[in-house]
């Protein structure tokens, strides 16, 4: 097997370190935006010291974060308590490699697709990588030898087993229609103009999947695990300097890549309006991720928005939302998708309004069965028992 | 030696460490966290086999799901060392390991007996990967049924813990 | 790469899963050994798969996976009620129905 340099190793290997500078960088980013967003949303300020517009404050707290004494507590179980932040950090970077962050891009006479690696079982490399993302919180929180921190691993992992069914089950509608595992391809079939991309045609189930994505990110309505008026910090309670800025670094991580799946595979990724064909082939690569870039942007907006939009759940109630609410709209959206797609021929209209039909059919059947449900006299639980109840609905 | 070799030797050294870190840890956490890596090692096998859909689904139920559900469990009982003090003592643990690798030696007798068996009909054996289309194909039209019976055992298993935890609280009350 | 090597490898991880259940007396490390066991068994099935050129072989994981998934569900519950009970999870003192 002869080897072409420059196709299979050099080039593989710049887009690999570009994305991974891409992501870091990413990262500065949103820990700026946000905060600067928190502070726009609540009518203050936020950093504006360091630097122009506070750009250069992530920077000085990495450097202060690097200078601080990398304490390991001595009741803690040392070889874990190390592993953990590791455990969370990789499964964030490396699910970015299956997804196409623009079409493809010419270069010298050399055709290169805008993607680390188009495997054809895509989606399922992604379910599979997310779903590690809970051991590094789960270990981190035990190997940290502290109740609360015990108390959000708990968590944690409840949350992220029943999250992921939904995660799951709501593209497989998607996949119906596309009949394809790869990220690529179904970027590609979704057209360029919005009224294709699968959003509106699968708009639940878009909704859900949005939904189970915040929670797999731990992000508010959804960080039970961290809960920081509960349980201090939650699972990094005991973490400090380098190692916390790792489980920082993750989560943001974690959220710049699930934005860029959602964008991937509800919002029509790098397509909009055909402009990202204009130009030669260099520069409608270069338009298609710029385009890619900005929805992704926008999309982590949404995250920032949504914080200081929703107040936290309750234990009992992240588990009714997710096993009650998400999941059967997740599984209607299945069955809807597959029958009209027999029925009408794959008439993308009939579809989405059936979806969006069957949802609230779902939504109405379940709300009207829990309001039955109040109001018979019941014993509620109480909070000590919280995390057992958790354990009949994870099974 | 190939590619496929190192990596075989790899991927096979590690899951056989995880492996007997597993039955050799004394804290349960341990052992979970080693059968994981023993699991990931495995699915490194399973895409050296060109079954990339054993692979990932490996990963996704296995390390994704089940180990969760273990660490859950030894988080929730909270289970340190437990002493593992039982009928099990000396002297027949070594009787216990010597049978157990006499066993390994029957079977990897068998493997090797059989290999040099079939030799001729695997020497036009087909060594490309299957594409996760014609996987399913294979699971959707030919073996519908089996696949239909698994759910009903999944659905079995489902009813089976909620009435088990079930009829716990309701006594606890 | 032949499928000897595959099967070898397959019967040692089988082994070591027996040992484990044989010298472990903590409920929940016998039952990692118990599909210790069942994962090397798909291992044996996948490299067969591909020696033959038949795809059945992967599919027979997948329904292994299944089961294993419902058996896992099924046990921790169990080990949690026995802890519940008992306040242990040691199998040689989980003897209540010995005479």
């Amino acid at each position: 097997m002869e080897i072409d340099l420059v196709e299979q190793i050099i080039i593989p290997v710049i887009k690999v370190l570009f994305i991974a500078h891409l992501l870091v960088i990413g990262v500065m980013a949103m820990i700026w935006s946000e905060r600067r967003v928190s502070g726009w949303m609540q009518d203050r300020l936020g950093p504006n010291r360091v630097g122009p517009q506070g750009l250069l404050q992530p920077i000085a707290d990495g450097i202060k974060f690097l200078f601080k004494e990398d304490l390991i507590p001595n009741h803690v179980d040392k070889p874990l308590y190390v592993l953990a932040p590791a455990m969370l950090l990789i499964p964030a970077m490396i699910t970015i490699a299956v997804v196409p962050f623009g079409d493809s891009i010419t270069i010298a006479g050399i055709e290169i697709p805008l993607q680390i690696a188009d495997l054809n079982i895509g989606i399922l490399y992604i379910l599979a990588i997310t779903s590690l993302g809970v051991y590094g919180v789960v270990i981190g929180a035990w190997a940290s030898n502290n109740k609360y921190s015990l108390l959000g691993g708990l968590r944690s992992s409840a949350q992220m087993i029943s999250y992921e069914l939904t995660l799951g089950l709501a593209i497989i509608g998607i996949l119906m229609l596309s009949s394809s595992l790869s990220l690529r391809t179904i970027a590609v079939e979704q057209g360029a103009f919005p009224w294709k991309w699968n959003f509106l045609i699968h708009f639940p189930a878009f909704l859900a999947f949005t939904a189970a994505m915040f929670a797999e990110t731990n992000r508010l309505p959804f960080d039970l695990a961290e809960a920081e008026q509960e349980l201090v910090a939650g699972y990094h309670t005991e973490y400090s300097s380098m190692k916390f800025a790792i489980f920082f670094m993750a989560e943001y991580m974690n959220m710049i890549v699930g934005s860029a799946v959602v964008v991937t595979l509800f919002l029509g990724g790098w397509h909009f309006f055909g402009l990202e064909s204009i130009g030669g082939p260099f520069w409608s690569g270069v338009i298609s991720f710029a385009i890619f870039f900005i929805k992704t942007g926008i999309f982590l907006f949404v995250f920032i928005w949504v914080r200081w939009t929703l107040p936290r759940f309750r234990y009992d109630q992240l588990m009714n939302f997710g096993w009650k609410f998400l999941l059967p709209v997740a599984l209607s959206s299945i069955v809807v998708t597959g029958t009209l797609y027999i029925i009408t021929g794959g008439s993308l209209v009939w579809i989405g309004i059936g979806n969006v039909v069957a949802a609230f059919i779902v939504v109405a059947i379940v709300a009207g069965m829990l309001a039955m449900d109040n109001n018979k006299p019941e014993v509620r639980s109480t909070p000590a028992a919280a995390p057992l109840r958790g354990l009949d609905a994870v099974e | 030696m190939n590619a496929e070799m190192i990596l075989f030797f790899i991927f096979g050294a590690v899951s056989l460490i995880g492996a007997i870190s597993v039955i050799s840890f004394r804290h349960p956490i341990y052992s979970a966290l080693s059968l994981i890596v023993t699991f990931f090692a495995q699915a490194g096998l399973f895409v050296l086999l060109g079954a990339h859909f054993v692979a990932a689904v490996q990963v996704i139920v296995y390390a994704g799901a089940i180990m969760v559900l273990f660490l859950f469990v030894i988080m929730l009982l909270n289970l340190g060392t437990l002493s593992e003090k039982g009928a099990m003592t000396g002297k027949l643990k070594g009787i216990a390991i010597i049978l157990a690798i006499l066993f390994a030696a029957e079977g990897i007798y068998i493997a090797v007996n059989a290999m040099t068996n079939t030799k001729v009909e695997s020497a036009q054996a087909v060594t490309e990967s299957f594409t996760i289309t014609y996987i399913g194909e294979l699971l959707f039209r030919d073996y519908l049924l089996p696949f239909e019976v698994t759910s009903l055992i999944l659905l079995a298993a489902l009813i089976g813990v909620i009435v088990l935890v079930k009829r716990e609280s309701q006594t606890e009350n | 790469m032949s499928l000897e090597y595959y099967l070898i490898l397959s019967a040692l991880l089988f082994t070591i899963g027996v040992i484990g259940v044989l010298i472990r007396r903590n409920a929940i490390i016998i039952f990692m050994c118990i599909e210790l066991m069942l994962n090397a068994a798909n291992l044996a099935f996948v490299a067969i798969s591909r020696d033959l050129g038949e795809a059945e072989g992967q599919l027979f994981v997948f329904f292994v996976m299944a089961v294993a998934a419902a058996e896992v569900a099924i046990g921790l519950a169990i080990i949690v009620s026995v802890f519940k009970h008992r306040e242990t999870i040691n199998v040689d003192e989980v003897n209540s129905l010995k005479g």
